[in-house]
């Protein structure tokens, strides 16, 4: 496996399009720093991107490579390797790359402005540690769709809409939900809801680690309660590990059962 | 009257000749003065009932040993000043100060320091009177058990000056307290309120520093205040706010800061107030109106990175927003006449739904709520359609308020 992901993984870090995404974070840190210096804030622009880019891209990088490697795949399951080490290998080899390109390109431009002499050196830890998550979470979830549809169109358009889906609509669900039972206490059911969405997760557990959570009021002091204590960011943690770990099994077992 | 000046005399405690202030007050006639030496007085419940002035040198420390109040002040003309009053008797029955003044006219309370002091300076059926220079620390934990740094009730005239009140439950107090001025005190750190008024009209208050309350200020069912060049600063909390307004009519608000308060202004039956020359920088909400606000004018503020600027609910009902700068608009000025052509909505329709729906602002920064807040704002649906600002700046208003 660790041959895999090792070719996976030079193989796209010598790739075009890693350059371009790393440097695309690199001038993105710069430009952040260019128009005001203030670490927080620059935190939290950052996030906003964080959250919807890394998913994004993790989804089209993911389905990319899988279709672009789909005749040396062919090819390596023809030899005497086990298809958990091909798959495991490839996606590992991704999602490596694409966080690597994530945490160098945002760190560079924050070490150079001083993030280790600041206070947000924690937080900005945190947006780094789940955009890497994000970043497997969404891999694993697009090698899902590939594997499911042989047609290229169709799984570019199925990961698309599940990326589509994560971002946009399940919010748009839970807001509306929130607004035609307003009547019920609904705190419980908040923070029921974005558990089984890994953005709104990761957004949350942002959030709360910036002042601006204040303005959460009392739904805001529910989920400071919750995750706010060490019990709530293991339970958080290890519930963005099982958002991992689950399309990861379930890419694993496609890819053992598929007639290629 | 004269005669009385003229023959005023001198008593000085301490130093072996008067070792106890009360009885040198008890001595003392109509128009002296007792002068205190530096030294610790173990005393309580000095009853004052005549004119007289009470001097302190280099802060004599008067320690109440926990029993009623220190001060009982009880006659007009009467002055207190450089003391360190301490250890006031703590009661849930009955409102203990270290200065307490009733029925007073004409009185100096100046230059004095108060510690764990139960309510600081308690001022009942007095006027015309000044409390100026006093630096006031307590140790509040909870409402309960904690009492008011500057308390006045049923009073007027008051001027309450350059006070520093700490740590108290309310910083400054004003009960049925008409035709007052609060004029450059700061009030930090206290339980509730750095200033609070109840049914209080006619006053003022003005370049006072209000920071890290409870909840910064609260004006309740109270007409005709002028709250003026004042800063509302840090007041963060999931509950909190820099000012409240509740049923009260007639205000002026204008030049005051506010920054970093959860929400800067809640207006909750709020009625022609005037806002001008304000800045609301880096709230939570800038101003946050709820029910009952009619005839509201808000005039040339800016609005400079809130979180949200506006939230409302219901009809228009005669407030007007103009000429405001806001530092979200993204507007053009075609002439450079220094207003933008198109008019700006300060309301999103995410603050719209938060407003009716409060759990909702668990969505806030997701990509959902900036594509309905996109939408809403191309063509407004949901959200009053008139409630706009048509003539919004371009650049800030130059301000009035120190920062």
């Amino acid at each position: 496996m660790l041959k895999i992901l090792k070719y996976s993984f030079t193989d796209l870090m010598r790739s075009r399009w890693s350059y371009i995404y790393f440097l695309f974070y690199l001038t993105l840190g710069f430009v952040l720093f260019f128009l005001n210096t203030d670490l927080t804030k620059a935190v939290i622009t950052l996030m906003n991107i964080i959250i919807v880019l890394t998913p994004l891209i993790g989804t089209i990088f993911g389905v990319m490579y899988y279709y672009s490697s789909r005749e040396f795949t062919e090819l390596l399951l023809a030899q005497p390797v086990k298809r958990h080490t091909i798959f495991a290998g490839q996606y590992l080899g991704v999602s490596l790359s694409l966080s690597l390109s994530l945490v160098v390109g945002v760190g560079l431009p924050f070490v150079l402005y001083g993030i280790f002499a600041s206070a947000a050196i924690w937080d900005f830890a945190t947006l780094l540690m789940i955009g890497a998550f994000l970043t497997f979470i969404f891999v694993a979830l697009a090698f899902n769709m590939a594997l499911f549809f042989n047609d290229k169109i169709k799984g570019f358009g199925a990961a698309i809409i599940l990326w589509l889906f994560m971002a946009v609509i399940y919010d748009g669900i839970f807001l509306l939900s929130l607004m035609l039972f307003n009547d019920y206490p609904l705190d419980k059911l908040a923070l029921g809801a974005t558990m089984f969405n890994p953005i709104d997760l990761s957004r949350i557990l942002i959030l709360l680690k910036l002042d601006i959570s204040a303005l959460l009021g009392y739904t805001g002091a529910v989920f400071k309660d919750f995750f706010g204590n060490p019990l709530g960011m293991v339970v958080s943690l290890s519930l963005l590990g099982v958002w991992v770990a689950l399309p990861v099994m379930l890419m694993l077992r496609q890819s053992s059962k598929k007639d290629f | 009257m004269l005669s009385a000046w003229l023959n005023a005399a001198v008593i000085t405690v301490g130093n072996g000749a008067n070792p106890s202030l009360s009885a040198a007050v008890h001595q003392a006639r109509a128009g002296d003065t007792v002068l205190v030496i530096p030294g610790t007085y173990k005393e309580a419940a000095i009853i004052i009932d005549k004119p007289l002035t009470l001097l302190g040198q280099n802060h004599p420390v008067i320690d109440g040993m926990n029993k009623g109040h220190i001060l009982d002040i009880r006659a007009d003309s009467v002055t207190v000043k450089g003391f360190h009053l301490r250890n006031v008797q703590q009661s849930y029955t009955k409102d203990f100060a270290a200065i307490h003044l009733f029925k007073c006219s004409h009185f100096v309370i100046e230059d004095n320091v108060l510690r764990n002091s139960f309510f600081g300076i308690l001022i009942e059926r007095s006027k015309r009177g000044y409390v100026r220079n006093n630096d006031i620390l307590g140790e509040a934990v909870t409402e309960q058990s904690s009492g008011n740094g500057i308390h006045g009730w049923h009073s007027s005239f008051l001027f309450i000056e350059n006070n520093h009140v700490e740590r108290m439950r309310d910083g400054i107090y004003f009960e049925f307290v008409k035709n007052s001025v609060i004029k450059g005190n700061k009030s930090r750190h206290n339980v509730r309120y750095g200033l609070h008024f109840m049914f209080s009209n006619d006053d003022r208050y003005e370049a006072n520093t209000f920071e890290k309350n409870g909840a910064g200020v609260a004006v309740m069912f109270s007409n005709r205040i002028s709250m003026i060049k004042n800063r509302f600063r840090l007041n963060w909390g999931s509950a909190s706010y820099g000012l409240l307004l509740k049923e009260i009519y007639d205000a002026t608000i204008k030049d005051n800061l506010f920054y970093k308060n959860t929400i800067g202004v809640n207006a909750d039956g709020a009625n022609r107030i005037e806002f001008s020359g304000n800045r609301f920088d880096n709230n939570g909400w800038a101003i946050r109106f709820l029910g009952a606000c009619y005839g509201n004018k808000i005039i040339g503020n800016n609005f400079v990175y809130n979180a949200l600027d506006i939230s409302y609910t219901g009809s228009i009902n005669g407030n007007v927003f103009d000429r405001n700068f806001w530092s979200k608009y993204s507007g053009y000025d075609l002439d450079k006449n220094g207003i933008g052509d198109v008019p700006y909505r300060p309301v999103k329709l995410f603050s719209y739904i938060v407003h009716k729906t409060p759990e909702t602002i668990i969505l806030l920064r997701s990509l959902f709520v900036d594509i309905i807040n996109f939408s809403e704002k191309v063509s407004p649906i949901l959200t009053p359609d008139n409630l706009k600002d048509n003539q919004p700046l371009m650049k800030p208003v130059t301000e009035n308020a120190e920062s």
